[in-house]
């Protein structure tokens, strides 16, 4: 009979965080910073349909890199998650903390199972507050840990330069028309030191989460003309028709 | 909390099983004790419960107007004298709801989550007919409460994007939808407030004239119908009034509402019966 491999507890962990680290390392990054109005969410991403950031709830908005058969199974946990826990409590009690924690469960579990692959994905959570001082940005990973961000966050390839430059870049208080610069320029900068690409509007996916809009759902994307406009450093392109609150806010 | 059913605080496996995008469907085969139609009640029981009462809409030029009464009656006495009844379903429809009033506003709750819901995790909304047919599916859901005295009988109205216009569905207890043509009432007001829009309704309305509409209907039904309270001048509490149109979902005022409201009374004060509709 043959004996199977001893392979130690700290080599087994290793080698699953290796191998999830090089599948997330492979997908393109997603930046999230802070706004004077809310966050903002950015993504290089070429597809209209498959969405890396995505609404989850009133304040409450998810962003991921990674496989994504992986994070949609995720990111419908999520809503499910927040939509049942709004339902059957209220609509205030769905909180970013709460969904990140259970996805740190979640991940953690399947990390440490031996059964399962681990997830190759990196998750965002953040929620808008009321006042730039209640923001929340967390950062989950494959392993199943949390990081409580604050400013800006960077997932994906390139993380690492991608965030060195955000860290020179960020102020608190950018207009959504700086932030999105500054995110673009992030996103854009090779990390090679080699001359940056340029992305076009339909390269990237933006999305924000609007304390001013005057709907309960904070969540808004950002699409074609608009986020032409914005990149074009147009301030008008801020503010949009339907974000003025007509006589009285539906309900 | 409902996430943590088993002690390891991880999403359970339902909520990580690819399928339906219904929140409904979601709550059937993991807590179907949530949905409002799924308690029963004892054989036999009769539960005394306020009820809502009259509903109507109307078709304009460039949208659909809805409105209710305000008051919840349960049996002679009147439960609650400024009820809403009319709620947006989302951004480009409405409903509005008789009967019942507990498990009414629990099913609209439902109703306005089963397609936000859907609008988040398909990235698009439903039509304005697969909106109409998920209610139906809740209604029916109730049959059995409905048949012990606590039925939900709703109006949908909503702004149909693909078609350019106003729509108006009305439901019956057992789920039954029908569209309806101009104007439709529901609730035990319904009778005196349909013939009123008979003789009232056109075709070529404008927003403005959609909304004297419905609140002259509302006023007639009133006045014949106990159940249905008129506009109180005392308590200022006047009728809810929505329009949806291109533009979206949008509640009128409430100085909007008290300026048609109060003009019709003071016309009533002189007619009576309201405004006349020539024999021929």
């Amino acid at each position: 009979m043959s004996t199977p491999f001893y392979v130690s507890p700290q080599q087994a962990m290793a080698d699953r965080a290796e191998y999830a680290r090089k599948g997330i390392a492979r997908g393109r990054s997603v930046v999230v910073l802070t706004y004077a109005d809310g966050i903002v969410f950015v993504a290089e991403n070429t597809s209209r349909a498959l969405h890396k950031v995505s609404e989850i709830y009133d304040k409450i908005a998810f962003a991921a890199v990674g496989r994504y058969n992986e994070f949609e199974n995720l990111r419908i946990g999520g809503v499910r998650y927040a939509d049942l826990r709004g339902y059957s409590y209220d609509r205030a009690d769905v909180t970013a903390r709460g969904l990140a924690n259970v996805y740190a469960q979640t991940l953690g579990t399947i990390f440490s199972s031996v059964g399962d692959k681990p997830y190759e994905v990196e998750l965002i959570v953040a929620e808008v507050g009321r006042t730039s001082d209640n923001d929340q940005i967390y950062r989950l990973t494959p392993d199943g840990s949390v990081v409580d961000e604050k400013n800006y966050v960077v997932v994906g390839g390139n993380a690492d330069s991608i965030g060195n430059y955000l860290g020179q870049r960020h102020r608190v208080g950018l207009s959504l028309t700086e932030a999105v610069k500054v995110a673009v320029d992030s996103l854009a900068r090779d990390p090679n030191g080699g001359s940056p690409r340029s992305l076009t509007p339909e390269q990237l996916e933006v999305a924000v989460l609007d304390r001013q809009r005057f709907q309960q759902r904070k969540f808004k994307r950002i699409l074609g003309n608009q986020l032409g406009r914005l990149l074009d450093g147009d301030q008008s392109a801020e503010a949009d028709d339907e974000d003025n609150p007509a006589d009285t806010a539906p309900e | 909390m409902e996430a943590n059913t088993r002690g390891t605080g991880r999403l359970p496996a339902a909520f990580l099983t690819p399928g339906s995008s219904s929140f409904l469907d979601f709550l059937a085969e993991h807590q179907p004790e949530l949905i409002p139609g799924r308690r029963g009640l004892p054989e036999g029981a009769v539960v005394e419960a306020p009820h809502g009462t009259t509903i109507v809409a109307a078709v304009f030029d460039g949208g659909v107007v809805i409105a209710g009464d305000r008051r919840a009656t349960m049996g002679n006495v009147i439960a609650q004298r400024d009820i809403e009844k009319v709620f947006p379903a989302d951004e480009y429809s409405a409903v509005g709801i008789a009967g019942t009033a507990g498990l009414a506003v629990e099913m609209v709750r439902l109703f306005q989550l089963e397609l936000e819901h859907y609008e988040k995790i398909e990235g698009t909304t439903l039509s304005l007919e697969g909106k109409a047919n998920r209610l139906t599916t809740m209604i029916r859901g109730n049959l059995g409460m409905a048949m012990q005295g606590l039925a939900v009988v709703p109006i949908f109205a909503g702004y149909d994007l693909d078609r350019g216009r106003g729509r108006i569905f009305n439901y019956d207890v057992t789920g039954g939808r029908s569209e309806e043509r101009g104007f439709a009432a529901t609730g035990s007001g319904s009778v005196f407030a349909r013939g009123s829009m008979k003789k009232l309704y056109r075709e070529d309305l404008t927003a403005d004239q959609a909304v004297t509409l419905v609140v002259q209907a509302l006023y007639d039904a009133a006045d014949d119908d106990s159940a249905t309270g008129g506009p109180d001048l005392a308590r200022k509490i006047f009728p809810i009034v929505s329009l949806i149109t291109e533009d979206g979902f949008r509640r009128l005022t409430e100085a909007e509402v008290t300026e048609v409201a109060v003009a019709i009374t003071d016309e009533r004060l002189t007619r009576p019966n309201g405004p006349q509709a020539p024999l021929i």
